[in-house]
């Protein structure tokens, strides 16, 4: 069963247009990143598969219309936004009273259990934690709840580098099994790469890439090569070109790799060099058409 | 790469029981708890009014014995009204307390959970928008009443036991005291009015306030109280008449004539209650299905209003 179906989703704040027909289908048991620059509707397209905001077009959620069916979604669904968002007035422990009185699904020795592995005071009120423990604390909670699908918008954001790994290795180890689906949103797209099975690239409220990391390390090489090769290389048609150090890195879908190795070394492009190649340049838009077609 | 999803041991299998049956009631009950936890004053406000008054009486209580000596001299209503007068005072003063309670309470219930933006939590756990307002709602028309109700009677008690025990000191009689102060009917008494005129009739003062609280983006109190002095104001100048002023004055004094025979108190037990009279006055079914609209407004809006 498809853990998200949307087909032309579609949302405008006034004139502003957040959502230009987003289509996706999301299997169960993966994990898809959302990747894309501020303002590309990453956000708005979560709150609509969350049932915060309406939307037009069509989209299901495990079987569900979101906006009209919340509450009932969300015995199956946690989320994270992406602001810190627990009240500050309550107790750690009247948190874990709260969401265990209104959650079904939601284990609270599992989440005392994560709470004993960090420095949060059982009786603090979150006014008194530091941002880290916050967001630390929120995911806790929603690590112990048993969804079917986990939606997290910068879960990491404002944690240090060591807490983020540490949250990465146990969203993993601790959270993800094969009937569960984890979305997330994040800026630190490197920190995800491992992490990940899914991608979607979003630019200007519209999806321009979606692929399996597996398509990705397959379809996707990166070359880098001296300026007398650039010509060569260029023959081969790459979807974007850059210049470090006085040196070509072009970039091509679909290459063979032993052509490319004889100009230059051969590697798998960073995420963050992909998104610029398919949003940012003229190829990459042109290239949007032909992606499309190939995510469907 | 590897998919994580092959590499997973199946140890959560054992876990993933199907859930028990969850009960509609339940996040509801735990919605009202998470209001009182978030808003103390609900309770502490009342318990603090009524230890005020408790302590004002105690001092007062100097001045008991000369006052009872003082009393068999009046004729039997004056001496009524001497010895009830405390007694309905502490009961005004706790319904004030809560009036102002439940006024503040409403203004805020679904205003403040979108200015800190924690409404982004509780939509993220299954409790429906419909829920959560009627939660809120419940706290002005059933958990204020009856804290209203249970701290009144008991401080009445306090006070009755406490006369009672010095008088008996001081060597005089309590039977005008018990005479004159009948707790289980003026109990009774009380417990009728807070329903129709605090519940009941005030109700859509309490509805209009959670409607301005989903609704107002900043300064929920100006929009609640300032568009409403404006209508009196306008009608002032237009018509030189103070109908929509009068209406409302009217409805917040509770329009007792509707619920009782007018003369004394109240809570009074002397007071001849009308029942008949008052579920046939077309303003208080007005008055609720007006109370219906601003809750079902405010539910929809809380549907839409993300945080700020």
């Amino acid at each position: 069963m498809a853990s998200i179906e949307a087909h032309d989703l579609r949302k405008a704040f006034g004139t502003t247009i957040a959502l230009d027909g987003i289509d996706l289908r999301l299997e169960e048991g993966r994990i898809l990143g959302i990747i894309g620059p501020n303002g590309a509707g990453k956000t708005t397209a979560l709150n609509a598969i969350l049932g915060l905001t309406p939307y037009q077009g069509e989209l299901r959620v495990l079987g569900r219309d979101p906006w009209t069916e919340r509450d009932q979604l969300m015995r199956d669904v946690s989320f994270i936004a992406d602001v810190a968002v627990l009240p500050r007035w309550m107790r750690v422990t009247q948190l874990l009273d709260y969401v265990a009185g209104v959650h079904p699904r939601f284990d609270r020795a599992r989440a005392q259990g994560f709470l004993a592995n960090t420095t949060i005071p059982p009786n603090a009120k979150v006014r008194q934690l530091s941002k880290g423990m916050v967001t630390q604390l929120h995911l806790a909670l929603v690590m112990a709840i048993d969804a079917k699908l986990l939606v997290l918008d910068e879960p990491t954001l404002g944690l240090d580098s060591l807490y983020r790994k540490q949250f990465y290795d146990s969203l993993l180890t601790d959270y993800f099994e094969r009937s569960r689906t984890i979305v997330i949103t994040t800026h630190q797209v490197e920190e995800i790469q491992n992490v990940l099975t899914d991608m979607v690239f979003m630019d200007r409220g519209r999806i321009v890439l979606h692929a399996s990391m597996e398509e990705f390390e397959s379809r996707y090489l990166e070359v880098t090569v001296h300026p007398e090769q650039v010509a060569a290389a260029r023959a081969l048609k790459p979807i974007h070109e850059r210049q470090v150090f006085g040196r070509g890195v072009l970039l091509f879908d679909h290459a063979d790799r032993e052509q490319l190795g004889a100009l230059g070394d051969v590697r798998t492009p960073s995420i963050a060099d992909l998104f610029v190649a398919v949003a940012g340049s003229q190829i990459g838009q042109a290239h949007v058409g032909q992606m499309e077609g190939a995510a469907q | 790469m590897n998919t994580p999803a092959n590499t997973m041991p199946g140890s959560f299998e054992a876990q993933t029981v199907s859930p028990p049956a969850f009960s509609m009631t339940r996040p509801f009950y735990w919605s009202v708890r998470r209001e009182l936890w978030e808003n103390r004053s609900i309770y502490l406000a009342p318990l603090a009014a009524g230890a005020i008054f408790l302590l004002g009486f105690l001092i007062s209580t100097i001045h008991l014995p000369r006052q009872m000596r003082a009393l068999s001299t009046l004729d039997p209503t004056k001496q009524h009204e001497a010895i009830i007068t405390p007694y309905d005072s502490i009961a005004g003063l706790l319904m004030l307390t809560a009036m102002a309670v439940g006024m503040f309470y409403c203004l805020d219930a679904l205003h403040g959970e979108r200015r800190d933006r924690s409404i982004l939590f509780w939509k993220s756990l299954p409790v429906s928008d419909s829920t959560a307002v009627l939660a809120k709602a419940s706290i002005p028309f059933v958990v204020l009443p009856l804290i209203t109700f249970v701290v009144t009677v008991a401080a009445q008690w306090i006070m009755l036991l406490l006369s009672s025990a010095v008088a008996l000191g001081n060597g005089l009689s309590v039977g005008t005291l018990w005479r004159e102060v009948p707790l289980f009917s003026m109990s009774l008494m009380l417990f009728y009015h807070l329903l129709t005129v605090h519940v009941l009739w005030h109700a859509p003062f309490y509805g209009w306030f959670l409607l301005i609280s989903a609704w107002a983006r900043r300064a929920a109190f100006l929009w609640a109280v300032l568009p409403v002095v404006a209508i009196a104001f306008v009608e002032r100048i237009a018509f030189n008449t103070a109908h929509f002023a009068t209406f409302l004055l009217d409805r917040l004094s509770g329009g007792a004539e509707a619920m009782t025979m007018s003369g004394g108190m109240p809570i009074d037990p002397g007071t001849h209650i009308t029942l008949g009279r008052y579920l046939a006055t077309p303003g208080l079914w007005l008055g609720l299905a007006f109370t219906a609209l601003c809750l079902a407004g405010a539910v929809r809006l809380r549907r839409y209003r993300g945080p700020f």
